[in-house]
């Protein structure tokens, strides 16, 4: 099953970094970068085949495609925040990976503005004059 | 793409080495040449991440729909 391998793996990075902390702390921040990249390529194709029938299923129920596909954006901008302010934050650089995730923060929410711009509107079209 | 495991472990062995390496050159007198050898070594290593890291953005880029 994959998620034995998932945590093989994982395990047998922490491993290694945990060696080649004390000679080259630098080489153990780069095992950590390349095992959570690693992970999350083989994950990838898995969460695509979600992401495309909840694609399918939004087109059925003939949502508007603009949402469904400024929420995807959303969680992929969320994700990569995430990842970049946690591989940040495990190298020691707590300020770096907080300003990451303003950042992430920020952009998901410009990238919300029409949607809660339409829900504005359609809450007050239902407030009777 | 799975577990790509060999890649995980050369980057160990590399640092391994430079690190054998850096305190080698250290004890016979060529302390220069030890700091040269780490820079190196750590630019390999980054180079192989960063052709990692890539594929992954490129990839998510692709499964969420940047067409941005």
């Amino acid at each position: 099953m994959e998620i034995i391998q998932i945590v093989g793996f994982g395990l047998v990075a922490a491993f290694l970094a945990l060696v080649l902390k004390e000679q080259k702390a630098n080489f153990a921040f780069l095992v950590t970068l390349m095992v959570g990249a690693g992970i999350f390529l083989f994950l990838i194709d898995k969460i695509g085949q979600v992401l495309t029938m909840l694609q399918r299923l939004a087109i059925n129920a003939n949502v508007n495609m603009v949402y469904v596909e400024t929420l995807l954006k959303i969680i992929g901008i969320a994700y990569i925040a995430e990842f970049g302010a946690q591989i940040t934050r495990d190298a020691g650089q707590g300020a770096i990976a907080s300003k990451i995730e303003l950042g992430g923060k920020i952009l998901i929410l410009v990238m919300a503005i029409p949607i809660l711009t339409v829900i504005i509107e359609t809450v007050l079209t239902l407030i009777p004059k | 793409m799975g577990l790509d495991v060999n890649a995980v472990f050369q980057i160990a062995g590399l640092g391994i080495i430079v690190a054998m390496l850096h305190t080698v050159l250290k004890m016979i007198g060529k302390e220069d040449y030890a700091h040269w050898v780490t820079l190196l070594g750590f630019v390999v290593a980054l180079f192989m991440v960063i052709t990692l890291l890539d594929d992954l953005f490129q990839k998510v880029k692709g499964v969420f729909l940047f067409q941005s």
